[in-house]
């Protein structure tokens, strides 16, 4: 896949002011709601219908087809609200892309969920932002204010009698509310523990009505296909997980950053020819492709995979959020596990014991191995954790903290050995 | 409930009350407003004492317990009184491979901080934060709940604290977008 050298960007393009209503406009922004609302032929199913067919899978994680979900929406009853929760909670370590919509495209991101709310017949769409990204929360409140005066939000929308409001509301520090049960409970004022499902949110959704969640990426996506057709964008990037895609870079690169291609990029690519390679000329040790929760992959494991769902399958990892963190040949092992799982003990909301306590023994285990009073059964209880956990909780921030944990170990086993076997000469010490 | 002199200092203004009334209308539960309207009072007092709490769940009108209850899950609401100026630097996963703990040391060191993370003078706080979703241009600190300071170094640690100490703001610092030319070797 050589054609992304010539990649021209679309969801962060390089135009100055985009940010900026009448900048939008200019480059034919808000033409799609437009479309949409006026076109007899853009039914709210067939709008559906065509963002289903793009095949846009969600990019806040967990890759489901955005206009799949959009049809899991029970048929609209007269009287009773819907709504639209747009994740921007953006706290999976590693993940760092919505930020740049916030600051440089937010209209995109606005009229995108405005389609969404046309197509699912919703009446108002809730803006969740983690409360850490307080300048950037003032940036999408003062693009919707603009959208508001220009009439493309509120009552009566550009004259089609259409009533869509749109609400910013300001997280507060805490990663569970990504979670999408756990936002409703934030966004509904309570202690936001994740709900178990079914019902799920299309049935039982914000304050019990019908409601549909999803990431910030992935309905900025929605006014690219409305424009450039389902086909440009099943047909950009890979076959099975197609469409432009914000990755962002980190870690011991040369040029961290976020960088828009297509899916299915090599990673080798993206880390020698996007970023720069290692910084320092040092080797590469391990790559996290898609957050802190997807396992992690070894040098020798990442060259011919591409960034996409299929073929990251194939060396049991995923896409996640395209936050992708490199490591090069200096790493502590060990030690990146366990601030790994540092975090996912301070984030666990707590009300499950499998996760409350899985969290905090991985935390334990960890810090014995990496300060030298770690023995061999150590590793076998941790994997034993991993299995009393995964699957068995609430929500997935419980799978979340066990993957990287039994994959760090299956894969850089050495290096925890290594570690337990020096610290038996220092116990002898 | 008492009336104490202490109590009678936690009101709302006329304004900070439209304020949180235009939050209750944004949903069709006022309770939804209770984050909202926990960020206004600690705007305002600077941290959430349990006065403040009490006032939170008069004004919106629901119970105290709930409020109290939403206040303390979250890590960036102040649940005890703290010095104006909190130095979060983030020491999670990419920013700890990185160099954040070692930033995080040294503002403390240079801080002359407590165990607690507080300062001599009083004026400082620090915590180690969780990822602040800007690991590539990392190490990264957040200046009490908003500024992001980019790239630390020790320099960039000693000036951010400097600036504070003579009362000045911490500027917006932009990150452009990247460079998108590719490199071929
Ligand atoms: C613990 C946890 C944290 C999550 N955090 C986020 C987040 O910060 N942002 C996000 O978009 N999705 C997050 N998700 C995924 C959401 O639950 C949900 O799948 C997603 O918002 C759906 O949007 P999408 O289909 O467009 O990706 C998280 C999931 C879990 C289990
Ligand atoms: S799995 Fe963990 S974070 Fe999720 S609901 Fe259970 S305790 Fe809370
Ligand atoms: S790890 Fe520090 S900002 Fe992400």
């Amino acid at each position: 896949m050589e054609n992304w050298r010539s990649y021209q960007k679309v969801i962060l393009p390089d135009i100055p002011g985009l940010h900026k209503i009448e900048t939008y406009e200019r480059e034919g922004g808000y033409e799609m709601l437009r479309k949409v609302l006026t076109d007899s032929k853009w039914g709210p199913k067939e709008v559906i219908n065509e963002v289903k067919a793009a095949n846009i899978r969600g990019r806040g994680g967990a890759g489901f087809n955005a206009g799949l979900k959009w049809s899991f929406m029970p048929p609209k009853q007269e009287g009773v609200p819907r709504y639209l929760a747009c994740n921007g909670d953006e706290s999976e370590p590693g993940t760092i892309k919505d930020r740049r919509i916030f600051e440089y495209n937010p209209h995109l991101f606005i009229e995108g969920a405005l389609i969404a709310c046309y197509a699912m017949e919703m009446d108002a769409a809730y803006v969740y932002i983690r409360g850490e990204y307080a300048d950037w929360i003032d940036m999408m409140q003062r693009a919707i204010d603009e959208a508001y005066s220009k009439g493309y939000i509120g009552k009566n929308i550009m004259g089609t009698g259409h009533n869509i409001e749109m609400y910013v509301h300001k997280g507060a520090g805490a990663y569970i509310c990504g979670e999408e049960t756990s936002l409703m409970e934030s966004l509904e004022g309570k202690r936001p523990y994740p709900r178990s499902k079914p019902p799920f949110p299309a049935q039982y959704g914000l304050w019990g009505k019908p409601t549909t969640i999803n990431n910030i990426e992935t309905l900025a996506c929605v006014p690219l296909v409305m424009r450039h057709g389902a086909d440009w964008f099943k047909n950009t990037g890979a076959a099975n997980h197609p469409g432009p895609v914000l990755y962002g870079i980190s870690g011991h690169v040369n040029r961290p950053g976020v960088y828009e291609y297509p899916t299915g990029m090599l990673i080798t690519d993206l880390i020698y020819k996007v970023a720069g390679g290692i910084r320092n000329g040092k080797k590469l040790k391990a790559v996290v492709p898609g957050g802190s929760s997807v396992p992690i992959l070894t040098a020798e494991q990442i060259e011919g995979i591409t960034m996409d769902a299929d073929s990251l399958r194939t060396v049991g990892t995923f896409m996640g959020t395209g936050g992708m963190c490199v490591l090069d040949e200096d790493t502590d092992i060990v030690k990146f596990l366990l601030r790994i799982a540092e975090f996912y003990d301070h984030e666990s909301c707590g009300q499950c014991t499998p996760c409350r306590e899985g969290t905090g023994w991985f935390v334990k285990v960890l810090r014995s191995i990496y300060e030298g009073r770690g023995e061999m059964k150590d590793l076998d209880l941790l994997l034993e954790l991993c299995d009393t956990m995964e699957g068995r909780t609430v929500c997935a921030l419980a799978d979340a903290a066990a993957w990287p944990v039994r994959n760090t170990i299956q894969r850089f086993r050495a290096d925890f050995e290594a570690k337990i076997a020096r610290s038996g000469v220092y116990s002898v010490a | 409930m008492p009336c104490n002199m202490e109590s009678m200092n936690y009101t709302f203004t006329e304004a900070e009350k439209a304020e949180i009334q235009r939050h209750i209308e944004k949903y069709p539960d006022r309770r939804s407003a209770v984050m909202p309207a926990l960020w206004i009072a600690q705007e305002k007092f600077g941290w959430l004492s349990n006065d403040a709490i009490r006032l939170v769940a008069e004004t919106i009108d629901i119970p105290y317990a709930h409020v109290y209850g939403v206040a303390s899950f979250y890590t960036m609401y102040f649940k005890e009184e703290v010095p104006p100026h909190l130095l979060e630097v983030c020491t999670c996963f990419t920013c700890g491979e990185i160099g954040g703990e070692e930033m995080l040391a040294y503002a403390r060191e240079y801080l002359e901080a407590d165990e607690k993370g507080r300062s001599k003078d009083g004026l400082f706080w620090t915590r180690s934060a969780e990822c602040l979703g800007a690991c590539d241009t990392g190490p990264v600190c957040q200046i009490t709940n908003r500024r992001y300071v980019h790239r630390l170094t020790k320099e960039k640690v000693r000036e951010v604290i400097e600036a504070l100490r003579a009362g000045k703001e911490i500027p917006y610092e932009p990150i452009p977008l990247n460079d998108q030319s590719i490199l071929d070797d």
